[in-house]
């Protein structure tokens, strides 16, 4: 069937269904071995091999099935279109018939069957009869099943679980109606291969087995009941088949009646002789009473192995069981937090178990493996309430959800963030979902609380991938930069060098093409990665700076002077002018010797003219500085130690207009230095370099009123290189990548010379837009320190959530680089409330007793169990609540202070142990 | 804010409570030596000094039966520890409620992180609508509390003098707080259209369930207070009194609780008379558990037979009304403000409009509860579930003076009644079993405390169960108030998810 299935998004399907499936080698020999089972499988439902043997038309039957089926998928093509119909009550479970050919819907008022016709859904059976709706016939689950096409059960909400059988010639198909469950019950689910055992689990903790042909259920498994201890899987009587050999044989399990496929291959071994042994004695195993039991919210037989169901539970757990002991389960984990609603075996790999949770979580789990081991997890977005793996593709499952999302998704578990198709028809919650065929991987049928009944085809599926965003860009903490983009795009640009000037090179180009993905090529990108060049110093600077700089605790001139100088040793000398010209601006007016002020400022080149002027200006005022502050009285406190007379007032309003006209420094400082605008005064940083030491002066004398006054400034312009990773890559940025070289200009600084001439209301302008500038630029390390060293003089110039994004940004980049010390300063240093508040934040450090190796809840000196105090101090034989230090060699510490103490004056271990301790 | 209570004779307490840095009973000392100083300089000053007033938490509960501070073990410490800095008070509730710990510690995680921690809806707020929602059960406890608390985080005083004082989006929840709190069946999603889709003063869905689970938080504490009585705190109206010790404890004129508060008489004459008719209660209850223990697997009762006995048990809690018919005053002037008298509990079912019966097994918390709260507010939903698991499986395996017993069946009993009265049914459940269980004074409490709270008297405390200890009776009202909460939240979250679809 697989040639001739017209599969949708060729490419996207997988059409490797091989031959050989259809290959029915040697029946009579499967037979044998099936009966074989068959009488194995009898002690268990209580029957005599006898009663097994006088049943061989089963078998017979079995093998007229399965031509059947062969032949109708081999010959005719399962057909048809995505389609629904309107059912007379919401659905809460549907099932399929084994021919493919009819669906039954169950739910609270609605029991019926439909064939699946072409065009439409035909209403073939109400089973629902009888003259007053009982709650037996409000249905939690509905199973057919898929060996005898006349056998359904139904879970009813009150508890009870009713088989029909469509063979029955009355109105009424009702067949057996089990009565054993106290509460409704969740799950029903047949034997894959075995015609009459049916298994049920319910909301009062127990799972229950039913042979079809006696009255009551042959065992009971109680969720309460503990793990079989130290009998493993492996060693529980079959052991697990080379995965090569058991999916040979299940190619055919289907088409056999009692046929435990494996048990025939792990006969080989010593199974049979745990199958001889006496089995645990049948009948309801008494969980103890009293503690409420888990509900059981699934039950699922294993399809490869024959005696092991799985079953979940609300408490999160799922349990493994041999049907034949239910004493107690072979083993058990907790899968999910919260209510485990689903699960479902895979039906080629053996021990795959998909489970599916209120905690929105898919988990595949191997549990071929001694622990259970969660392979793939997909995060969906609302509580998953049924999953069901797709046929013929080995890493697909389908889910639909409890609440919220009406949606069915398929997803390749192998790529957990997009589902691979979405289906979207239903108008209310999907509850049931079923894949038409077990080998036709295209058509799913659903149910749902919307009252609709729907054929889905993959093909008509819509596809989240086509509308994903397939481009990314991400910076390493080193100034990497990676980027994927579709490919085709990549394709179309890698004529041009997008990066002009720029020396770094994508040092790999990575296709990320896996072929066997069936829908790789609908939503893949190709990365590159572009290396910061080894030479170029990487974030070195940024280190350096952020560990030298000064922030608080010292006058803000020194801080300034600090940190200029930092920045200059690193060789950053935009940077470093720039704190100077903060220096000058906040802190020196008057006490700056003019002649040092002039005379950098006349090397500072021809076009300095102006500047020069103003610096007269202003030097000229230093008497007069009471007047400027009158005159200026909305002038601000932050600086009015800076003292300027009327006459250097008047320059400065026109020096503002032009400031303010041009008031984007950001776009100065980048490569359009030479000669844009006059008005700017460049300095030629060549020459203002020298002179920076005479422009550091000695800010004696002034009573500095900021405490806070060290910066870990700026990241900045270290080196050209080691900024441009901090920019974006997108194209648009270009030009701030472009490699500033040595000549960069040094804007910032000439508008802090002009500025020092003007009042103090004026600085808060260029200042701000010189910590935006930084931070645009990425150097936020610039911003956020400059921030702190200035404190009060800047903050309000500049908003709480601009403050907070840089404040954040920072202490982000430096927690990267493991600078803890550092970024803890900068939080404290902060005023931002939502800053100062993270090292608020996570304060608990759990211990646990030294000697019970408990944790101790309580307080974190005295054990609550063994009660005694965990932490005693060798010097001192007092309990240590605070700081405790221990020896690693000898475990014996204390209170650190008399650790401390006690080594100075002793190398030897205070508590006498006689070990020679190491204090470092 | 916290309770004068231990100033009583108990200053002894202060030297053995100093040897552990967080120390709530350090605390407490260091408050009790303040109010002290307080009280002599002042009493000597000629200024009045407030006293506590009533005996200790709760009104029906000796106050020897109730823990101490400074008693507690180390996790209920914890607790108090936890609570009181969460809160900065030690109220009643929580000292009455530290019967059950492990509860407790749920409760007041929950409350803690609807009122304080992260949520769509601002402080204010959220005090406003617990006084909104205490107040239809006229609970001045909580609304006083509420109050306070609401000035506290900045909130605008006007509003206290009416609901029409505050914004018109509270305004607008006034109807679903009326009927969530009364006739939690006939919500619809239109209700919750008209909140969503209000222009300017539309509610968010995220804040729309805050509300909620708010309001249903308070409502079913409303219930809780008037079931165990709980005494107002001292520094709220009728927590205290000006009168000089000397003078007897019974003149209480500024009882503001509806409830008379000192009514001691009647415990003991119960007591005395009924010891011997109470102890065969306690038998004749066990006993039926036994029987429908072992014959429920016998006796099947037929489709017919089970659905009716659940229209039976609907229709005879109607009837279950106390015959008391103690007019009740209403408390303190805030809550006055936000009643709307005209509107109270009505039979479910009783006025001819026939509500279609709730089903569990269609809607359920597990299910579809969590997954919507835990979606609009996250961790909530969780907490939540949390608390509900707690309160519906606790037992400590006892019934008055007999240990090792399996309670769950009378456990499931009361809490599917509680839900049997909002029209909610369990298809797996046998409403026969609740007429064996629960007898008639029995019912008629918890019809009171889950409908009317606020006629709840002391009588029916003490009338039910006479047998049994103070804190199974606490523990019976862990059940009502979280069957009620559950109860009404699934009615409120239905609305919203056909809402959403």
């Amino acid at each position: 069937m697989g040639k001739t299935r017209t599969t949708s998004g060729e490419g996207r399907e997988r059409q490797r269904l091989p031959a050989r499936r259809f290959r029915t080698t040697s029946p009579a020999a499967l037979r044998a071995d099936s009966v074989d089972g068959g009488s194995l499988l009898a002690p268990l439902l209580g029957l005599t091999d006898q009663a097994f043997s006088d049943c061989p038309d089963l078998a017979d039957g079995a093998m007229e099935k399965m031509s059947r089926v062969t032949t109708a998928l081999g010959g005719s093509v399962l057909t048809g279109r995505t389609m629904h119909c309107h059912l007379d009550a919401p659905a809460n479970a549907i099932s399929v018939c084994r021919d493919a050919a009819q669906v039954v819907v169950a739910g609270r008022s609605i029991f019926k069957i439909y064939a699946i016709e072409e065009e439409q859904f035909v209403e073939k059976l109400n089973l629902r009869v009888g003259r007053k709706p009982s709650l037996n016939l409000s249905c939690a689950d509905v199973v057919w099943h898929q060996m005898d096409e006349n056998l359904l059960a139904t879970a009813a909400t009150n508890g009870v679980v009713v088989t029909w059988n469509l063979g029955r010639p009355s109105r009424n198909k009702q067949d057996q109606l089990f009565t054993e469950h106290k509460r409704t019950v969740n799950k029903v689910c047949f034997h894959p291969t075995e015609a009459h055992v049916l298994l049920s689990g319910s909301q009062d903790g127990f799972m229950k087995c039913f042979d079809l042909r006696r009255k009551d259920s042959v065992s009971t498994f109680s969720g309460e009941a503990t793990e079989a201890g130290p009998r493993e899987w492996a060693m529980a009587g079959w052991v697990p088949v080379l995965p090569v050999l058991s999916c040979r044989i299940l190619r055919l399990h289907h088409s056999f009646a009692h046929g435990p496929m494996q048990d025939a291959e792990s006969t080989a071994n010593d199974a049979r002789e745990s199958w001889g042994c006496p089995l645990y004695p049948l009948g309801l195993c008494s969980g103890p009473q009293a503690g409420q039991s888990e509900s059981v919210r699934d039950v699922q037989f294993s399809i490869r192995d024959y005696f092991t169901f799985a079953s979940t539970f609300e408490n999160g757990n799922v349990q493994l069981w041999d049907i034949r002991r239910p004493d107690r389960c072979e083993r058990m984990f907790t899968a999910h937090n919260g209510p485990v609603f689903c699960c479902d075996w895979h039906p080629e790999d053996r021990g795959w178990l998909a489970t599916g949770g209120r905690d929105k979580m898919v988990k595949v789990w191997d549990m071929t493996t001694h622990r259970a081991k969660e392979m793939h997890c997909v995060q969906t977005i609302a509580s998953v309430a049924r999953v069901k793996w797709r046929p013929e593709c080995r890493h697909h499952l389908a889910t639909c959800s409890m609440m919220v999302d009406h949606n069915i998704y398929v997803w390749d578990v192998r790529r957990p963030f997009v589902p691979a198709a979405m289906f979207e028809e239903h108008r209310d919650v999907t509850t049931g979902i079923a894949w038409r065929h077990p080998h036709d991987p295209s058509f799913l049928l659903s149910g749902s609380k919307d009252s609709s009944l729907c054929q889905h085809l993959f093909r008509d599926a819509s596809q989240p991938v086509e509308r994903a965003n397939p481009e990314g860009l991400c910076y390493g903490l080193f100034g990497d930069l990676a980027f994927a983009a579709k490919e085709s795009l990549v394709a179309a640009e890698s004529g041009r060098k997008p990066y002009t000037g720029d020396r770094r090179h994508p040092i790999f180009f990575k296709r990320k093409l896996d072929p066997a993905e069936p829908f790789a090529g609908l939503a893949s990108s190709a990365l590159s990665v572009f290396e910061t060049e080894p030479g170029g110093g990487g974030m070195r600077w940024f280190v350096d700076t952020a560990e030298r700089y000064a922030l608080a605790g010292r006058p803000l001139a020194e801080l300034c002077d600090h940190n200029a100088k930092v920045a200059r040793e690193l060789g950053r000398n935009q940077v470093a002018q720039t704190w100077t010209m903060l220096r000058i601006i906040y802190c020196s007016p008057g006490l700056v010797p003019t002649a040092n002020l002039n005379h950098s400022v006349g090397k500072g080149g021809s076009c300095g003219l102006p500047l020069m002027n103003s610096f007269n200006l202003k030097d000229m005022a230093p008497g007069l500085g009471s007047e400027t502050r009158l005159d200026r009285s909305k002038g601000d406190a932050r600086s009015d130690t800076v003292l300027l007379d009327s006459s250097a007032t008047l320059i400065t309003n026109e020096d503002n207009e032009e400031t303010e006209g041009s008031d984007v420094p950001a776009d100065y400082l980048l490569g359009d230095v030479e000669g844009e605008e006059d008005e700017l005064y460049l300095l030629d940083p060549e020459h203002a370099h020298p002179e920076d030491p005479e422009c550091v002066l000695p800010q004696e004398a002034f009573p500095l009123r900021h405490e806070i006054v060290d910066t870990p400034p700026g990241p900045e312009h270290l080196q050209d290189k080691a900024d441009s990773p901090h920019v974006s890559g997108s194209e648009a940025d270009v030009a701030s990548l472009a490699p500033v070289d040595s000549s960069f200009s040094l804007l910032s600084v000439s508008h802090a010379l002009y500025d020092s001439r003007l009042p103090p209301d004026f600085f808060g302008v260029l200042v701000r837009d010189m910590l935006h500038f930084y931070a645009e630029q990425g150097d936020v390390q610039m911003a956020v320190s400059v921030l702190i060293v200035l404190g009060e003089r800047v903050r309000k110039d500049i908003d709480e959530q601009t403050q907070e994004h840089w404040y954040t940004s920072y202490i982000d980049l430096l927690q990267r680089f493991r600078l803890w010390n550092v970024s803890n300063e900068v939080v404290k240093l902060s005023t931002s409330r939502a800053v100062s508040c993270l090292n608020q934040a996570s304060t608990t450090l759990h211990v646990n007793c030294s000697h019970c190796k408990r944790p101790m809840s309580s307080r974190g000196w005295v054990c609550d169990r063994c009660h005694r105090c965990a932490s005693m101090c060798a010097v001192c034989h007092h309990v240590v609540k605070g700081l405790f230090v221990w020896c690693q060699g000898c475990s014996h510490g204390g209170h650190l202070q008399h650790i401390m103490k006690w080594l100075e004056g002793s190398s030897h271990c205070p508590a006498g142990c006689g070990h020679l301790c190491e204090y470092s | 804010m916290l309770k004068l209570r231990h100033t009583r004779g108990q200053t002894s307490e202060l030297s053995t409570s100093s040897n552990e840095g967080y120390n709530v009973k350090a605390l407490l000392s260091s408050y009790k030596i303040i109010l002290f100083k307080y009280y002599f300089m002042n009493s000597e000053l000629g200024i009045r000094i407030p006293r506590p007033l009533g005996q200790g938490p709760s009104r029906f509960i000796p106050e020897k039966e109730i823990l101490q501070v400074g008693s507690e073990d180390a996790q209920m410490h914890a607790l108090f520890a936890d609570s009181f800095a969460a809160l900065g008070r030690l109220d009643n509730i929580t000292l009455v409620m530290v019967f059950h710990p492990q509860y407790l510690e749920s409760f007041l995680k929950t409350q803690h992180y609807l009122l304080q921690m992260d949520g769509p809806l601002p402080l204010h707020y959220r005090h406003y609508i617990g006084i909104m929602a205490a107040a239809r059960h006229q609970c001045s406890y909580l609304v006083n509390l509420h109050v306070n608390d609401f000035l506290h985080v900045g909130g605008d005083p006007k509003w206290l003098n009416g609901l029409e004082n505050a914004p018109q989006k509270l305004q607008n929840l006034g109807e679903l707080n009326k009927v969530l709190a009364h006739r939690p069946w006939l919500i619809t999603k239109e209700h919750i259209e008209g909140l969503l889709k209000a222009e300017e003063h539309s509610w968010s869905l995220a804040e729309l369930v805050h509300a909620v689970v708010l309001l249903t938080h308070y409502h079913s504490l409303a219930s809780f207070t008037f079931g165990c009585g709980i005494s107002p705190e001292i520094h709220c109206d009728g927590g205290h009194t000006f009168r000089p010790p000397s003078v007897s404890n019974y003149c209480i004129c500024d009882i503001t609780n509806g409830n008379h508060s000192v009514d001691e008489m009647p415990v003991n004459s119960a007591e005395n008379v009924s010891v011997s008719d109470s102890f065969f209660e306690v038998e004749a209850l066990m006993e039926k558990m036994r029987q429908l223990q072992e014959c429920r697997d016998e006796e099947e009762a037929s489709q017919e037979e089970m659905a009716s006995r659940f229209e039976i048990e609907k229709r005879e809690s109607m009837f279950v009304f106390s015959s008391d018919d103690e007019e009740v005053t209403p408390a303190r002037a805030v809550s006055r403000h936000f009643e709307d008298t005209s509107y109270g509990y009505k039979d479910f079912s009783r006025h001819g409009m026939h509500v279609p019966t709730f089903r569990v097994q269609d809607y359920c918390w597990e299910d579809h509860g969590y997954s919507l709260v835990n979606r609009l507010y996250p961790d909530v939903g969780q907490l939540i579930d949390e608390k509900f698991h707690i309160a519906y499986n606790l037992t400590y395996n006892t019934m008055a003076m007999h240990k090792d017993v399996d309670t769950s069946m009378l456990r499931r009993a009361i809490w599917n009644y509680i839900h049997c009265m909002f029209g909610i049914r369990y298809d797996d459940y046998d409403y026969g079993e609740i007429n064996q269980l629960l007898d008639r004074s029995f019912k008629v409490y918890i019809k009171t405390v889950v409908c009317t709270p606020e006629k709840v008297t002391k009588r029916m405390y003490d009338s039910f169960w006479r047998q049994f200890k103070h804190s199974e009776k606490v523990h019976v009202n862990l059940l009502l108030i979280e069957a009620r909460m559950q109860a009404e939240l699934l009615y409120a979250l239905r609305a919203i998810t056909r809402y959403m679809t």
